[in-house]
């Protein structure tokens, strides 16, 4: 059940990520195509930020292959753009200049005031399209967490990455600022078409947001270790969504709710441990090489 | 009913500007009242007593250093040790503060500099610089270069140390953010971690100005031709006790100056340094 390499943006097979004797992520095999919105979700410690930060080539894989456009993971590089939870934006730059800093960042140190009025035009632009104009000489520590968090997407926006990693970018935000921002990102997504790779502990938010969502999880009995022995996490479900209504209003419809517990029940209940053979991969995407006898 | 809210005991006191102005005058003139006092009674018993000097003598020692040029010399004493003094200071402090601080920095962020100097730098902090003295002086000889050769050791490992501390705390997502914004690895050290820290090297010096004094008065006390320190151990032979006040006084009010005008030069550079860390 081998999938071509050349056909996706992310190519991971039997991708096996381990600090020490402790697996965090065993045997994960995904194809992501360009211009997905791929939300993860999963139990907290399943290693869901990991997997981001081996896209990212913020951490190495340990076994395994993992392709970006046919080619290996090298060091973060601007083609990757990064949203944290925190500490994204430079504390000691204004707004404006956290958001030129990709365009300057780039550009060798004596190019910095040659280049530094297109850089201020361009950034102006961005930070008009996350409608914080108006504060584009406050410092960072000056805005609210959804400002931060905005100004952070146009940080990363302004390098045109193929793909936008997002660590629970909203994760600290409240409920309303929250909605907001998951609009945004989808306009964002739509208007500029890269794949994002979206972290979140959310369930509504994953489904809401993606296109398609994989479910990681460390509650599954693995088909040669016993029970007792401790093993890493895998993918253990993979759907594709809806396309992506522009309206918060789906989350009250009774599929969209049947979907989450579906999914809280496939991957996030310690007491309900699915067969490696039976995950729910229904993706067209999906693949798995190699499963144990029944 | 109103709660009462206590001026000046408990944890919850608020005490209102007036009486935090008075609070803070308050030790001052409790030690002068009681220094003039004492001053006062042994005066009564001697009136040549030079232990502690009344107010009177003390403004006739400031009078005969820092106004009237002193009659072998012709210079004004106080002027001429301070200039000799401040030239070693800033000298020795400004070359410890860029060797430390880019030590430090590059400890703090490549782990093969780390390996090559941490341990290293650890074994010389723990030198007593002052025990090292002798060797300057052999090596450097007694004129200007031991001298600051000491500041120079003495402070250099404690800001190198201080910096890298700092330096480690800047979380990897900042670097990594930096790489995924086009910065090459010169960039990221120089260009993004570098000015972040640029305002924590200044609250260093404030911190191992304190240590520079002790070396720059320990250095001038054992062989000098002038400087404060110099000064302060020649008339100690004659106990002239109110000379000696004089330049305690004048030396604490140059390191008291130095300390605010360094505070104000960090809010004023760096507006976001102190604000954004109460988060």
């Amino acid at each position: 059940m081998h999938k071509s390499p050349d056909e996706y943006l992310l190519y991971c097979e039997d991708v096996t990520k381990a600090y020490g004797s402790k697996v965090v992520l065993e045997d994960i095999d995904l194809a992501v195509k360009h211009k997905e919105f791929c939300t993860v979700v999963g139990p907290s410690g399943c290693g869901k930020s990991t997997l981001l930060r081996l896209i990212l080539g913020q951490e190495r894989i340990s076994s395994g292959t993992m392709l970006i456009d046919g080619a290996a993971l090298h060091q973060p590089s601007p083609d990757r753009g990064i949203v944290y939870q925190k500490y994204s934006l430079f504390p000691h730059l204004t707004i404006l200049e956290n958001i030129m800093a990709g365009k300057q960042l780039s550009q060798p140190l004596w190019k910095k005031f040659s280049t530094r009025k297109t850089a201020r035009d361009e950034a102006m632009v961005y930070l008009e399209s996350v409608q914080l104009a108006e504060h584009a000489a406050k410092y960072p520590h000056q805005l609210s967490g959804g400002m931060q968090q905005r100004v952070a997407i146009a940080q990363a926006l302004i390098m045109h990455p193929r793909v936008l990693l997002m660590d629970e970018p909203f994760g600290a935000l409240d409920p309303g600022t929250r909605e907001t921002m998951q609009l945004l990102i989808l306009e964002i997504w739509e208007k500029y078409g890269m794949t994002i790779f979206f972290v979140t502990h959310d369930l509504e938010e994953a489904v809401f947001l993606g296109t398609r969502i994989l479910v990681i999880s460390q509650f599954y009995i693995h088909e040669t270790k016993p029970p007792e022995e401790s093993h890493g996490s895998r993918i253990v479900a993979d759907y594709k969504l809806n396309d992506n209504a522009y309206s918060t209003r789906v989350k009250q419809t009774a599929a969209f709710g049947e979907l989450i517990q579906t999914i809280r029940y496939e991957g996030f209940n310690p007491e309900v441990k699915q067969n490696a053979h039976d995950f729910n991969l229904t993706h067209s995407d999906s693949f798995v090489t190699y499963v144990g006898e029944k | 009913m109103k709660m009462r809210i206590s001026l000046f005991k408990g944890l919850h006191a608020e005490p209102p500007p007036w009486l935090r102005v008075a609070l803070a005058v308050l030790p001052f003139i409790l030690f002068l009242a009681i220094y003039l006092f004492a001053a006062e009674i042994r005066h009564q018993e001697n009136p040549q007593d030079k232990l502690l000097p009344t107010l009177t003598k003390i403004a006739l020692a400031v009078e005969k250093v820092a106004i009237d040029p002193d009659p072998r010399s012709g210079n004004i004493l106080l002027w001429q040790d301070t200039a000799a003094s401040l030239k070693r200071l800033v000298l020795g402090v400004s070359i410890a503060s860029i060797i430390g601080f880019f030590l430090g920095l590059n400890m703090g962020l490549l782990p093969g500099i780390r390996g090559l100097s941490l341990t290293f730098l650890t074994f010389i902090a723990n030198i007593p610089p002052l025990a090292i003295l002798p060797i300057l002086f052999i090596t450097f000889g007694v004129d200007q270069l031991g001298k600051v050769m000491l500041i120079i050791l003495g402070t250099f490992p404690l800001i190198a140390r201080d910096i890298y501390l700092e330096t480690s705390k800047i979380p990897t997502n900042v670097v990594v953010k930096a790489l995924t914004l086009g910065a090459s690895q010169f960039g990221v050290i120089y260009r993004v971690v570098m000015p972040q820290i640029l305002p924590r090297l200044i609250d260093t010096v404030r911190l191992v100005l304190g240590a520079a004094w002790l070396f720059l008065i320990a250095s001038e006390a054992i062989a000098s031709q002038d400087g404060l320190g110099y000064r302060i151990f020649l008339v100690r032979r004659y106990l002239s006790m109110d000379i000696i006040i004089v330049y305690v006084l004048w030396i604490t009010m140059l390191a008291y100056a130095f300390d605010i005008f360094l505070r104000l030069l960090v809010s004023w550079l760096f507006p976001w340094y102190s604000a954004g860390k109460k988060d």
